[in-house]
């Protein structure tokens, strides 16, 4: 049996940035994408997302304090 | 740019290990005898006190350099070992290298061009990614040490294991590998080779793991002390490195001699150990050296290691001058920002006050008084920075030479700056800035509305005082660290800092709407409470409680709240003030208590800091000489109710009973349906606690209906001062069920909790439900029940302290880098984000209420 672990209700909703989105995103926040925190390439969450190393991934998270927080990963193969 | 003072910058830091020539060179004496002093007491040559590695008595020379105690650093010597030995904390290395390298040419298992390309690999990884490079270098390792076959010469490998501590076997043959063996493989193995190993060979080539010379630290190192008895008392370091020469000379002998092999073996494995007790003597399977009196000596590892270690205990913290530690005692006239200083702190504790023409002759006056009498100084500094004591015989000369640019260590002072901490400092307001008050007795004072932020009492508490010595230091102190500055919690933003206690019920007692006095008493009660304006008082011949207490509040003080208790002659909690008058409402515990406080947060929001800590203050006084002047006491008649009203109770425990009952029969009929998810008895215990909780909140609720609302014991319940009603209840009422984990009390013996139950009795009486009250007294298997819950909730606050204690530690330790930055994301120290938004919402909590930011009022203010 197969389990789609995204459809998880513990599993938060990932997304991945376009070249457009991305850049947009950089720029607005003054990001560096060394400074961002990593995801595995190979991380079971965003395999639907079908990432490559450099991407960034927007994650929707509950937050107690906030409603709701994003977090952004950038996708690394190490 | 102005040139810069340094002329020599240091590059990097690189750790090598020694080699053994580095260690024959860097000694300037050879160790050979383990004896130390001579007959009269002179260090005896080639010993390990040997005057040539340094120093430690005065009037001696050094040989080396031929400094004096003191100026000498100590050298290094070094002893040459009979047979090589290993150094145990490189033994998974060399087991590495054992398993990775050819047993016959020694070259590592790996083919010349895989070789090749892997330190290619790895050296770039340590420049590019340092932090994955050990993973590689441990993948490489594994890889070689799974070959069977060299691929250099077609050597067979044997499989090598280590036999803890020191010894390495060959698995197939059971034969020892002997470290002379080891040390002859390691020294073919060449240089590049070393590097698969992640090891750099002119940093420390593999041979150099096993010693054939050990290096004696120098004596100041290890110094010994002398006794009063005149007797010389050997370091730790020097115990262990008399017992490696004792053997190794013995070794030396017995090779000499030509000894059979077995007995140099045995001599050579006592080496092994006293080498290896040398660097760490806590290593398991290891009995540790020790002591004739039994106590593990503390070798090399052990002087580094741990709490007690040279890291944390000299290094990561020092002991401090200008500091005093007592016991504290409370002191509810002093003021929150003030400490109270004893008297023999006083002449003992100093400030540095730095002389000018316009304080010259103020600051003779310390000096003539001198170091007894109070207030006095106890030093002089001149501008050279010699620093002179003052005596009787000292003072006059220290007068007459005293100038500008001389400091002068006075005594410290009413108002001068001190810092004020109790351990654990666990957050920042556990080390505040008070202002010094010098008192007579022998405690720290500190005003009791300031434990809480210390989390200090007074069954022995003792605090820490410290003086700051310099202008910065002391600007610091009063801008960053100072009470008024932490009356807001960052935790949850609001008050934490507050009235408790007497104060609280004396404030509830005044604002309650019964209490009126005649103006006369009020100004005598505002005038002990520190107040001397009395203008806000209303000019009547009576005035009501209210408007005592209004007196204080600032006179466009708006607030709209809720309190904890209610009003005589009112159905609603609301409090309310409008330009600085308390028109509705009493204050309690929900605006002035510590951790709550609403209406100190707004004061603190509208007038800041400095205002706030003053009218709280006030407002504790008050409190205090309210109570004081109306009298407060509580009795065991408190608590008594009405012979009806008991009846009440027992009813209502009765039917409690009785249902329980009725679930029980039922569930031994068959006839109780478990719930989803559960299996039928913990279904039934389910029902029973159900049951039993609203018995116990029944008989709270007639209880407190019941008890006499004007009875001291109600009051401090109802305004917050102390007590809850459940402790009213269970007093009066009933105790109610103990529970333990969660759970009733079961077992202890088979099927029921005690002897005078019967087997698979599940009736509230037999598992631990107490009918009686406290005041009634309880039967003795309740009394017992009662004891098994006391003794358990003590285990687990004596077991959760020092728990939580290095969770704690952790915890601070890994997060103690982190910052909010300008873009309100937390990063570590490399700018990496740890947070994308602070909290995830970007709220300072100390700057909002309660965590969370409430506009309502703030729109209401703009459009007003």
């Amino acid at each position: 049996m197969e389990f789609d672990i995204t459809k998880h209700s513990l599993t938060p909703k990932h997304t991945k940035l376009d070249s457009k989105e991305e850049e947009k995103f950089l720029e607005d926040t003054k990001y560096r994408k060394v400074h961002l925190p990593k995801v595995f390439l190979e991380d079971p969450s965003i395999q639907h997302l079908k990432p490559v190393v450099g991407d960034i991934i927007k994650i929707e998270r509950k937050s107690p304090t906030a409603g709701v927080a994003y977090f952004y990963r950038v996708v690394s193969d190490e | 740019m102005i040139a810069s003072p340094v002329f020599k910058k240091i590059d990097k830091i690189v750790f090598n290990a020694l080699s053994p020539q580095m260690i024959k060179k860097m000694s300037s004496a050879k160790v050979v005898t383990p004896e130390l002093y001579d007959k009269e007491g002179y260090p005896v040559d080639g010993g390990l006190m040997d005057v040539r590695l340094g120093v430690i008595d005065p009037g001696l020379r050094c040989a080396t350099c031929g400094s004096r105690l003191k100026e000498c650093p100590g050298h290094f010597g070094h002893i040459s070992l009979a047979r090589p030995v290993i150094h145990v904390k490189y033994i998974r290395t060399i087991l590495s290298f054992l398993r990775g390298t050819c047993q016959e040419c020694s070259h590592a298992l790996m083919d010349e061009k895989k070789a090749k390309r892997y330190i290619k690999e790895l050296a770039d990884l340590r420049q590019i990614k340092p932090d994955i490079y050990w993973d590689k270098v441990r993948k490489v390792m594994a890889e070689m040490t799974k070959q069977t076959k060299c691929p250099h010469c077609n050597a067979k490998q044997n499989h090598v294991v280590l036999e803890k501590p020191t010894t390495f076997v060959e698995k197939e043959t059971q034969l020892r590998i002997s470290p002379i063996e080891i040390r002859s493989r390691f020294e073919k193995i060449p240089d590049e080779d070393c590097e698969l190993f992640g090891l750099n060979a002119e940093s420390l080539r593999p041979e150099w793991m096993v010693l054939t010379i050990l290096a004696i630290p120098p004596v100041t190192a290890r110094p010994s002390i002398t006794l009063e008895s005149g007797e010389r008392s050997e370091d730790d370091l020097t115990h262990k490195l008399g017992d490696i020469v004792r053997i190794n000379q013995r070794l030396f002998e017995n090779i000499n001699a030509g000894a059979p092999e077995i007995i140099i073996e045995d001599l050579w494995d006592l080496l092994q150990y006293h080498v290896t007790t040398f660097f760490d003597n806590n290593i398991s399977q290891v009995p540790p050296a020790r002591h004739r009196s039994g106590q593990p000596l503390k070798t090399l590892s052990e002087r580094i290691k741990s709490k007690e270690g040279r890291v944390r205990r000299n290094l990561a913290g020092k002991r401090t001058n200008y500091s005093g530690r007592t016991v504290i005692s409370p002191d509810p006239m002093l003021e929150l920002f003030e400490v109270g200083v004893p008297m023999d702190m006083g002449t003992v504790l100093t400030v540095p006050e730095i002389v000018t023409e316009w304080n010259l002759e103020y600051l003779k006056k310390f000096i003539e008084r001198g170091p007894k009498e109070y207030p006095g100084a106890n030093y002089v500094i001149r501008p050279d920075g010699k620093k002179k004591k003052i005596t009787e015989e000292t003072k006059e000369t220290a007068m007459e030479e005293l100038e500008p640019g001389y400091i002068v260590e006075r005594h410290i002072m009413d108002g001068d700056v001190a810092l004020f901490n109790r351990q654990p400092s666990l957050h920042r307001m556990s080390m505040m800035a008070h202002r010094i008050k010098m008192l007579k007795y022998k405690t720290l004072r500190l005003n009791p509305a300031v434990c809480h932020p210390y989390n200090a009492d007074f069954d022995g508490d003792e605090m820490n005082l410290h003086i700051p010595q310099t202008e910065e230091a002391r600007a610091e102190a009063e801008l960053l660290l100072s009470v008024k500055n932490h009356l807001i919690s960052p935790r949850y933003g609001l008050s934490i800092i507050g009235c408790v206690q007497d104060a609280l019920a004396g404030n509830y007692l005044l604002t309650r709407s019964d209490m009126k006095m005649p103006f006369n008493e009020a100004v005598s009660l505002l005038n002990n409470s520190n107040v001397t304006d009395f203008s806000g008082l209303p000019n009547k011949d009576t005035v009501t409680g209210k408007e005592v207490f209004s007196a204080l509040l600032p006179p466009d003080f708006s607030f709209t709240g809720e309190s904890k208790a209610i009003d005589l002659g009112e159905t609603g909690k609301e409090v309310l003030i409008r330009k600085g008058k308390l028109t509705k409402g009493v204050m309690d515990s929900n605006n002035l208590g510590q951790g709550a406080g609403m209406m100190l947060r707004k004061l603190h929001e509208m007038y800041g800091p400095n205002t706030t800590i003053i009218i709280l203050g006030n407002i504790f006084k008050l409190g205090i000489q309210m109570l004081m002047k109306r009298g407060f006491t509580i009795a065991l008649s408190d608590m008594d109710l009405p012979k009806k009203v008991r009846d009440g109770i027992n009813a209502a425990l009765d039917g409690a009973e009785e249902d329980v009952d009725n679930l029980i029969n039922s569930f031994h009929a068959g006839e109780l349906k478990a719930l989803p998810g559960r299996s039928r008895n913990e279904t039934l215990e389910l029902k029973i606690m159900e049951r039993l909780n609203a018995a116990r909140d029944e008989t709270g609720n007639i209880v407190a209906e019941n008890a006499d609302p004007k009875s001291h014991t109600m009051i401090m319940a109802i305004s917050g001062a102390r007590g809850k009603l459940l402790n009213l209840a269970q007093i009066a009422g009933s105790v109610g069920q103990q529970a333990l984990r969660g759970q009733r009390i079961s077992g202890g013996f088979k099927g029921r909790t005690l002897s005078c139950f019967k087997e698979g009795s599940l009736t509230p009486a037999s598992r631990g439900f107490i009918k009686s009250s406290f005041s009634g007294g309880m039967r003795p298997d309740e009394f017992f029940f009662q004891a098994i819950t006391g003794r358990d909730s003590l285990m687990d606050t004596a077991l959760r302290t020092p728990k939580s204690g290095y969770l704690y530690r952790r915890l601070s330790n890994a997060m103690q880098d982190l910052k909010v930055e300008y873009d309100n994301t937390v990063r570590d120290v490399s700018k990496k984000i740890i947070q994308f938004r602070y909290g995830e919402d970007s709220i300072d909590v100390s700057k909002s209420e309660g965590g969370k930011l409430d506009i309502a009022p703030i729109l209401e203010e703009v459009q007003r």
